[in-house]
């Protein structure tokens, strides 16, 4: 039984996949030539494992992780991109003031900035809905859209470079960037996401609040009125901290792979996270491996537009028709087991 | 000598190992009220919804008028002259009256002409209501008007009613058999399905009991007593329906108590609760007695710390364990194993709680000595909740209320939906607690299991909580319950 | 004695606050109908843009109506997909609604790129013309309001031709009843799930038609992600208008009054960044939303999956 996810995922896998290579081959491209770069691309050598795949692995991963705490308690932060974009403004904002820093304090300097501006974005969104009872999918969602405007107006104002040519931020001071593995372009955010998986593992499997959440996400009304659970306040928690990750991941990225700001920063980081986030059914070790397939898409799709003329947003499609197939296989899950009812003590004497 | 107009033969259903139905027959002459009896889990309701249409049977075989006919759907027995008035509402909220029957006869939506159809049927059967008023608002006694004309509505000349008078308060349910009557008085033939012995020898021309998905008895209504009913649904012959009261427990500790209590409604429109004042002292059980919407939900609800009065104020020694009523969406996350559920509702005082680690061995093993000690038929602690049937749920809950080694229990119709042996297992635990220095205080809507159990009663009426004399009868709780005797407890 | 230059502004304002509304009071119908059916489609921003890439794509090879029709017919096989996981297979309304989205991203990004190469289709496509309702559009500072594109008045139409339909048809009240409690309207005879299915085809084929507006009465051109977040902001509407149709209308002009005012800001030389104007529609949405939540049910049955 064990065995069921990880063959539903890769039956997932395959059919997104598939999809793509049906609507690559309809659509006149050369499906083979594309998805032979498109695995090139992603595994073709342990360099660009580790530099290409892991390294867009890495936000993948770190919003994953938000996610999964928010969608535990059904808390449906849709708004992970705009708290990723966020969190790259204060990064890059504080990063460009770190000059004189030491790297120890610097770089733990960015990330809580980071983090916070996550928290900050989606404020918003949680008072809206304790205070009002705003769906949060739109509250969040909505917000995106006006992130993606800040940073606009950032790289072409307050935050543009000192040439105020391109629309794109300074580089961020030497103190204010990760150290990376040498030999590669992996840095020191992957072991940060290594180690969050890990502690939001056991705050799932072993605390209490990992429990509360469970409970709020799968039965609220039992968990108010025979648990004590106050479940409110316990979503509200779980979206800020998916706020505060996905800040987080933002700042990663900057610190440690753009060391600027520009627009289009994440190639819809905070939609594919929602999708490496459900594919691991919110387990946060098995988002370690379907953020590292979800970057492995990324980079893959990268090579597939620059060998093959496939324009890299077709990666999406993979990723919705894999949230589609998870959805279908956990309904009819459900169904089956839905149908098996034990039987009442046997009747006595009438 | 009137003919059958409705004819049940040989009909047997099993739902997995359960055999609902083992062979039972049923007939109905037109122009008759004729009275299905039955415990819970007789066959009473099954029978009735291949009647309907809402089941096909394994076996057997149906007559409409001579007929030969099994309804596939609700849609197919209307057009046989069949109408269903179900036990729970089936209305929906937010429609209209108007709209509401609409819906059910297929009836066209201009407004106009919809509005003349509705105040003729309406006429016809003499049920007044309020054609543009929300369904939704509607008192228990309405819905219910609502679901007979919607039944009607379809020119029905067969009504089958399901326990129509659970939800009614005693001078309701009475103009509603009267309503009955004269139904079958105009030509309609009624099937009464009731498991309340007076009704059926009251109302009823004929009377068929079941046990165990077979027919036990069935004849005149005027042949039968009470005692010949009762033994031929229970299988053996019970004492009268005791009304028997105890002393007051005496100067034990008090520990719950609540004084000068005001309590919102549910919806939020207006006060459910007015000035309630009462004590439970350790060692009793004090049952509740009331007709739903009286204010009780709110009642237990505050005292057992869910929902903050208005005014007034609750003390209550901790901890309290609180049952409520609805299993499966207020006490058990269905999708959770036992061990889980177990966690959920013991709280931080548990053995397996360590500052804010979780220690699951310790839980697992606890949730199966539970298991066993309960006698909870379930092969593991790690099933859901949801695959355990509705007894062994419950027996599930009340294990977890007393886990906690609580010093007051508030339960709130712990024994709904349960057998005549899981409810019995049920108060005995109850009594146990009590026993053991517990004080509890359970709402029941079976009357008689409140006179049998409980050591004192108290009747929660139209907001107001009211003390019962010692010894009164059950006819003078069914008074106190409409608010015939409205003076507050002191 | 008013100027007669403030005159055209406010002239200029009002035909864009109904143009900038067409596309959304479109799309917002056609949720409304989903959603007084029990099913929120957050796939309806994916069902716009296919429809826009649709009508471009029609357009280019049989002329503007050509394009309106397919656009329709994408929009609604986008929704189509989503509807039957939704009504059929049971799956997570939000969730499914979000990656059929993401794959419309990738769908149309993809298609897009391929048929009209890195240039893109340019402002070659045959648009539709504005069409000048006489008499209306002689009227001083209102007047330029009543000369819209055909589809703007299709739009308008819509309104009462669909409040007729949910509130004096009977399968209008089936569709209602679905969207209040599923089961019992099922127990009533009602056939809930067809309803539901086609209730959210339909709405895909008008978010499929609000996409086509924007191409084809609008910008003139395709651009990958051109709705913006249109899909998701009709769906604020909705609720803004209390699932109902005349209120939706309302709010869409409202809003399209709220986008229109960047314009009036312009050309009235204040100097301020456009990029929050960009943001401010966004931002009145999710204020609109708190003040309106709380005093208005939502169909009760909406998203519960049964």
């Amino acid at each position: 039984m064990t065995r069921w996810p990880l063959l539903v995922g890769t039956a997932a896998l395959l059919a997104g996949l598939g999809v793509l290579a049906l609507g690559l081959q309809l659509s006149g491209y050369d499906a083979a030539l594309a998805l032979a770069a498109l695995v090139q691309g992603s595994f073709g050598s342990w360099y660009v494992i580790s530099s290409a795949t892991l390294v867009r692995a890495v936000p993948l991963i770190v919003i994953g992780l938000g996610i999964a705490i928010a969608f535990r308690a059904n808390a449906l932060n849709i708004g992970a991109e705009g708290q990723f974009y966020a969190g790259a403004i204060a990064a890059t904002w504080v990063g460009l003031h770190l000059g004189g820093w030491n790297r120890l304090l610097a770089i733990p300097t960015v990330w809580l900035a980071a983090g916070t501006a996550g928290v900050l974005w989606i404020v918003l969104p949680v008072w809206l809905k304790r205070r009002f009872g705003v769906l949060e999918v739109i509250s969040t969602l909505l917000l995106n859209f006006v992130a993606e405007s800040l940073v606009s107006w950032a790289v072409q104002g307050p935050l543009q470079e000192t040439r105020r040519v391109y629309p794109q931020s300074d580089p961020i001071a030497e103190a204010a960037r990760l150290p990376l593995v040498p030999g590669t372009r992996l840095h020191l955010g992957f072991f940060l996401a290594l180690g969050l998986a890990l502690v939001v593992q056991y705050i799932f499997r072993r605390t209490i609040w990992g429990f509360d959440l469970l409970a709020t996400g799968s039965g609220p009304k039992a968990a108010e009125v025979s648990g004590g659970v106050k479940v409110s306040r316990v979503a509200g928690f779980a979206l800020l901290w998916s706020g505060l990750f996905a800040g987080l991941a933002g700042g990663i990225e900057v610190g440690g792979v753009s060391y600027a700001l520009f627009q289009n920063l994440s190639p819809g980081y905070g939609f594919s996270g929602i999708a490496v986030a459900l594919l691991a059914r919110l387990e946060p070790v098995a988002i370690l491996l379907t953020g590292v397939v979800f970057g492995a898409l990324e980079a893959g799709g990268a090579a597939m537009q620059r060998d093959a003329g496939v324009p890299s947003v077709a990666v999406y499609v993979v990723e919705g028709v894999v949230i589609l197939v998870l959805l279908l296989a956990e309904a009819a899950l459900r169904r089956i087991r839905s149908a098996v009812v034990l039987p009442e003590a046997e009747a006595g004497p009438a | 000598m009137s003919e059958p107009v409705l004819e049940l033969v040989g009909i047997t259903k099993s739902y997995g190992p359960v055999h609902a139905l083992r062979g039972a027959d049923f007939m109905l002459r037109a122009g008759e009220v004729h009275a299905l009896l039955g415990e819970n889990g007789a066959g009473k309701s099954t029978l009735m919804k291949v009647a309907f249409g809402l089941t096909r049977p394994d076996g057997g075989r149906m007559l409409v008028r001579g007929r030969s006919v099994f309804p596939r759907s609700p849609r197919q027995a209307r057009e046989l002259g069949i109408g269903m008035v179900h036990q729970h509402f089936t209305g929906i909220a937010a429609l209209t009256v108007a709209e509401n029957i609409a819906l059910s006869a297929g009836w066209e939506v201009r407004p106009a002409r919809l509005r003349a159809q509705v105040g003729r049927l309406m006429e016809r059967v003499r049920l007044p209501l309020d054609p543009a008023a929300r369904t939704g608002d509607l008192s228990a006694a309405l819905k219910q008007r609502l679901e007979i004309l919607k039944a009607l509505a379809g020119d029905a000349t067969v009504l089958l009613l399901d326990e129509p008078t659970a939800v009614l308060a005693p001078a309701e349910a009475g103009e509603l058999l009267q309503f009955i009557r004269g139904l079958a008085a105009a030509g309609r033939s009624v099937v009464l399905i009731t498991h309340r012995l007076e009704e059926a020898l009251e109302s009823a021309d004929r009377v068929t009991v079941l046990r165990s998905g077979r027919v036990r008895l069935t004849g005149a209504a005027s042949d039968q007593t009470p005692a010949s009913l009762t033994a031929a649904m229970l299988g053996t012959a019970l004492g009268s329906a005791t009304v028997a009261r105890r002393a007051e427990i005496g100067d034990r500790p008090v520990r719950l108590r609540c004084i000068a209590l005001d309590l919102l409604r549910e919806g939020g429109h207006g006060l459910a609760v007015r000035d309630a004042n009462l004590s439970v002292a350790a060692g009793e059980i004090l049952g509740i007695a009331a007709v739903e919407g009286n204010g009780q939900r709110e009642l237990l609800r505050a005292l057992a710390g869910i929902v903050r009065p208005l005014r007034g104020r609750v003390e209550c020694d901790r901890p309290v364990s609180f049952i409520p009523e609805d299993r499966t969406t207020e006490a058990l996350i269905s999708e959770l194993d036992l061990t889980r559920n177990l966690v959920l509702g013991v709280g931080r005082t548990a053995p397996w709680v360590h500052g804010w680690r979780l220690d699951w061995d310790v839980a697992r093993q606890r949730t199966e000595a539970l298991i066993r000690e309960f006698g909870i038929r379930a092969p593991s602690a790690g099933v859901t909740a949801g695959a355990l049937s509705g007894g062994n749920q419950q027996k599930l809950v009340v294990a977890r209320a007393l886990e906690r080694l609580p010093r007051v229990i508030v339960a709130e119709n712990p024994t709904r939906g349960l057998d005549v042996q899981a409810s019995r297992f049920m108060w005995e635990r109850f009594r146990d607690a009590a026993a053991n220095d517990v004080a509890l205080i359970v709402y029941s809507t079976d009357l008689d299991e409140i006179l049998t159990w409980a050591t004192r009663v108290l009747v929660v009426a139209q907001g107001r909580v009211v003390s019962l004399p010692a010894d009164s009868s059950r006819a003078q709780v069914g008074a106190m319950m409409l608010g015939e005797v409205a003076e507050s407890v002191s | 004695m008013i100027e007669t230059s403030e005159l055209a502004q406010l002239a200029g304002f009002l035909a864009a606050s109904v143009r900038v509304a067409t596309p959304l009071l479109l799309a917002g119908i056609g949720e409304t109908v989903t959603e007084r059916s029990g099913v929120i489609n957050l796939g309806l921003e994916g069902a716009m843009l296919a429809g826009a890439l649709a009508s471009a794509i029609g357009a280019s090879n049989a002329g503007p109506w050509a394009g309106v029709v397919s656009a329709m017919v994408a929009g609604a096989l986008v929704a189509a997909v989503f509807a039957a996981c939704v009504v059929f297979a049971m799956v997570n309304q939000i969730v499914a609604g979000t990656s059929v989205t993401l794959a419309c991203i990738g769908l149309t990004g993809t298609i897009y790129r391929q048929t009209y190469g890195a240039g893109g289709v340019g402002l070659s496509l045959p648009t539709l013309e504005q069409v000048a309702l006489p008499g209306l559009s002689r009227l001083p500072v209102v007047g330029p309001a009543f000369a819209q594109p055909t589809l703007t008045y299709i739009a308008v139409a819509l309104v009462p031709v669909v409040w007729w339909g949910l509130y004096r048809t009977r399968w209008g009240l089936g569709l209602r009843a679905s969207g209040e409690a599923g089961s019992l309207a099922r127990a009533a005879g009602v056939r809930v799930r067809l309803l539901r299915f086609w209730a959210t085809v339909f709405g895909g084929a008008l978010g499929g038609l609000a996409g086509a507006t924007l191409v084809l009465a609008q910008v003139g051109t395709f651009t990958e992600k051109m709705t913006a977040g249109r899909g998701y902001i009709a769906i604020a509407i909705v609720v803004l208008g209390r699932w109902h149709p005349g209120g939706v209308a309302l709010a869409a002009l409202l809003f399209g009054a709220a986008t229109a005012l960047q314009f009036l800001f312009q050309s009235l030389g204040l100097a301020v960044p456009y990029q929050f104007f960009l943001m401010l529609p966004y931002l009145l949405t999710l204020l609109a939303l708190a003040g309106v939540v709380g005093t208005v049910r939502a169909p009760a049955a909406l998203a519960v999956e049964e």
